[in-house]
């Protein structure tokens, strides 16, 4: 069998792997600054709810919460769709990750810029999104590249419950025709090829953020 | 009277480590203070109590006759919440030892940030405020300029103007020139003794210059141990100070200068 | 009925009694998979690094482009790879042997990193120190540089333990019966799926929140100036 007639239906796969690792590096971004700013908050209700939050979903594997959003969910009325599962899990584990970054990144902003703020009288909340954050920014840059390779790389559990990524076209071929060797290897640099992708485009996100942080002369 | 700022047995620990105790402390307005001591001697917390950056243990700390630390509530003093300090650090402005200007925003956007965002100025008011303040410390020709591209004393100027344009009744310098080059240090006191002269401020200054202390100061606090030594007018503290801690802390202060200035001359 | 023991299905803490002992079996593959995996990483990771330090680019270069590969690709497909192609060339291991050494590659790519960047941040000047004391190259490794790493490199080396205990489920993708394998098949039999999805994903909290205290206890241990090779 020739390799090229194994390429659509990868590329089909390629093209889901690729949406559900956007839309949940997206979720799992909004969940790192949830968690992340929470875990410093004055309150101790919101510092609570996200270390627990934290410690759940990097405390226990990947693969267990997609199993459990999508087998076990159901069973007390809640069934979701595998997109929706998939997208949810990954977004939930990886925000788990990102929100150590972002908790670790804004902490290392000098105590200083707070003072000054303190010293200035800007409300905590504008010190946090005006002086802080655009300084921890940088700081959390090429962590977050990291863990946007490592979440294409997870997103291919998704397979798992059966959603339709690249890894179970690449299964169903396998299991269809047998050619191991050609469909897991074109599978795999199809993943190295993405990867290449988001490296190049967390490059351009990094340069963006040294500017706003003032690391770099913006002019 | 009512002074602008007093301390009434004010107690400060950080841990086990008591650094003010019962400690008491007056600030007329207008006046220009100038704290020494030895380092871990209290004067820097004394600045760092009244910016709201230190709480305190213990005691009461006026601002204009008003308990900065605590507020009433039902008619009994209760410790301060966040929008009493708020509203108490209006008015109130600090120098850091390391300047600490925000460095995702140019020398303009560090002056104007606070007017706009606290007093609520429109823009082009905090700009007309902002750029008179930077020419009277010699910085307009780097208003557009971000903080990473300026010098020590550069950076420190752009802080004093920033510190200004919130118009503060009390302005504190925590060490102003000690980070600084040594070359820079007599650039930065001569803005701050132009500040004194042209406007109606009250100042507290940490600093060990001596020279500068003796033309802006109106009274010397010699701070050890959490309390104030001995205090007057510079002349007479610096000529006859009647406390042995004194004569030791600023023959030491004098002879490391002198023994600075050699060592350049040798190099 | 799973491994010789029978669940019981009467209340749901009955069930849930019941098949714990089933999942600890699980379990036991889970912590061996994640030993020897992680063993192989290390070993692996050390030739890996040894390699990429050659002077030699035509050894050095593969092994960086073999490392970025293998880095940036899913454990899940290279765990398919392995099983699935290299029966085709005569080369047939089992599920859990596969597994074991899948995650021992996957995971060699980031010991590498964790030996080169170790070796790395050992302050030039002491190997300039080592060369004015006229040590040889041997004598400098062994009496300066290595015992100055081990204490930045055993502690990152110890966390990827962690991370390789969260990635032993994956191995149930080829079969292997690990503690979420187990699970899946006690839900897949009864129905049942929320008790025994919800015990594994207990008992992997309690694993690598022990591991997780042994990495401090490392951490802790590791003398700052570093470690005396006899």
């Amino acid at each position: 069998m020739n390799w090229l007639n194994l390429l659509p239906a990868l590329l089909r796969g390629a093209e889901v792997t690729a949406w559900i690792t956007v839309a949940s590096t997206i979720g799992g971004a909004f969940l790192s600054f949830a968690a992340g700013i929470g875990v410093r908050s004055r309150f101790r209700g919101f510092r609570w709810l996200a270390g627990l939050y934290i410690q759940i979903f990097r405390g226990t594997s990947l693969l267990v919460q997609l199993f459990w959003l999508y087998f076990a969910l159901p069973i007390i009325g809640i069934s979701l769709s595998p997109v929706v599962a998939g997208v949810l899990g990954l977004s939930l584990n990886i925000g788990a990750y990102g929100a150590e970054v972002v908790r670790g990144s804004l902490a290392s902003v000098d105590t200083g810029q707070i003072e000054a703020a303190t010293a200035l009288n800007l409300s905590p909340l504008h010190t946090l999104w005006r002086v802080i954050m655009p300084q921890a920014l940088v700081e959390m840059m090429p962590p977050f590249g990291n863990l946007v390779i490592q979440n294409l790389k997870d997103s291919s559990l998704v397979s798992l419950i059966s959603l339709a990524d690249l890894a179970f076209q690449a299964d169903q071929l396998r299991n269809q025709t047998l050619e191991t060797l050609p469909i897991l290897t074109l599978t795999l640099l199809l993943y190295f090829a993405m990867a290449l992708v988001l490296m190049v485009a967390m490059r351009f996100v990094e340069r963006y953020a040294r500017r706003v942080s003032g690391r770099e002369a913006a002019r | 009277m009512t002074y602008l700022a007093q301390f009434e047995n004010v107690t400060k620990r950080f841990g086990d480590t008591s650094i003010l105790h019962n400690f008491n402390f007056e600030v007329t307005s207008g006046e220009h203070v100038v704290l020494m001591g030895p380092s871990g001697s209290g004067k820097s917390t004394v600045l760092r109590i009244l910016m709201t950056l230190e709480g305190i243990q213990d005691g009461v700390v006026y601002v204009e006759g008003e308990p900065l630390w605590h507020e009433y509530r039902n008619g009994v003093l209760k410790p301060a919440r966040e929008a009493h300090l708020r509203r108490m650090r209006n008015g109130i402005g600090m120098l850091f030892q390391h300047f600490n200007l925000f460095p995702n925003m140019t020398v303009l956007r560090n002056v104007i940030e606070a007017p706009m965002n606290v007093q609520r100025l429109s823009r082009t008011e905090a700009t007309e405020r902002a750029d008179e303040l930077l020419e009277r410390v010699g910085m307009s020709n780097k208003r557009d300029a971000y903080p990473l591209s300026l010098s020590g004393g550069q950076k420190q100027r752009v802080a004093i103007a920033r510190a200004m344009a919130m118009r503060p009744k009390l302005l504190m310098f925590d060490e102003p020139t000690s980070a600084l080059d040594p070359e820079m240090v007599g650039d930065i006191l001569e803005v701050i003794k132009d500040l004194a002269q042209a406007y109606d401020l009250t100042m507290l200054i940490v600093t060990h210059e001596m020279g500068f202390a003796r033309e802006v100061a109106d009274r010397v606090c010699f701070f050890c141990d959490g309390q104030i030594l001995e205090q007057g007018k510079p002349e007479t503290i610096f000529t006859e100070p009647t406390e042995a801690r004194t004569r030791q802390f600023l023959s030491r202060v004098t002879g490391a200068k002198k023994a600075k200035v050699g060592s350049e001359a040798q190099s | 009925m799973l491994f010789g023991i029978h669940w019981n299905l009467a209340s749901q803490w009955s069930f849930a009694l019941s098949i714990t002992p089933i999942l600890l079996i699980g379990m036991k593959v889970t912590v061996e998979a994640t030993v020897f995996g992680f063993l192989i990483a290390m070993s692996l990771g050390l030739v890996f690094a040894l390699l990429r330090s050659m002077p030699l680019r035509a050894v050095s270069w593969p092994t960086a482009i073999f490392v970025e590969f293998v880095r940036d690709t899913p454990l899940l497909i290279q765990l398919y790879f392995l099983y699935y192609v290299l029966p085709n060339y005569g080369i047939s291991l089992p599920a859990l042997e596969t597994g074991v050494i899948t995650l021992g590659i996957q995971y060699s790519a980031y010991t590498s990193e964790v030996y080169r960047a170790g070796l790395e941040a050992v302050p030039f000047g002491q190997r300039e120190a080592a060369r004015a004391l006229n040590l040889g190259s041997f004598r400098t490794y062994r009496d300066v540089i290595i015992p100055q790493a081990i204490p930045r490199i055993v502690p990152a080396l110890a966390n990827y333990l962690v991370s390789i205990i969260k990635d032993t489920p994956i191995l149930s993708a080829i079969t292997v019966l690990e503690m979420l394998g187990v699970g899946k098949i006690i839900g897949d039999r009864t129905f049942r799926y929320l008790i025994p999805l919800t015990l594994v994903g207990i008992l992997f909290l309690i694993l690598t929140v022990i591991a997780a205290w042994g990495v401090r206890f490392v951490e802790r241990r590791m003398p700052r100036g570093g470690v005396a090779l006899k």
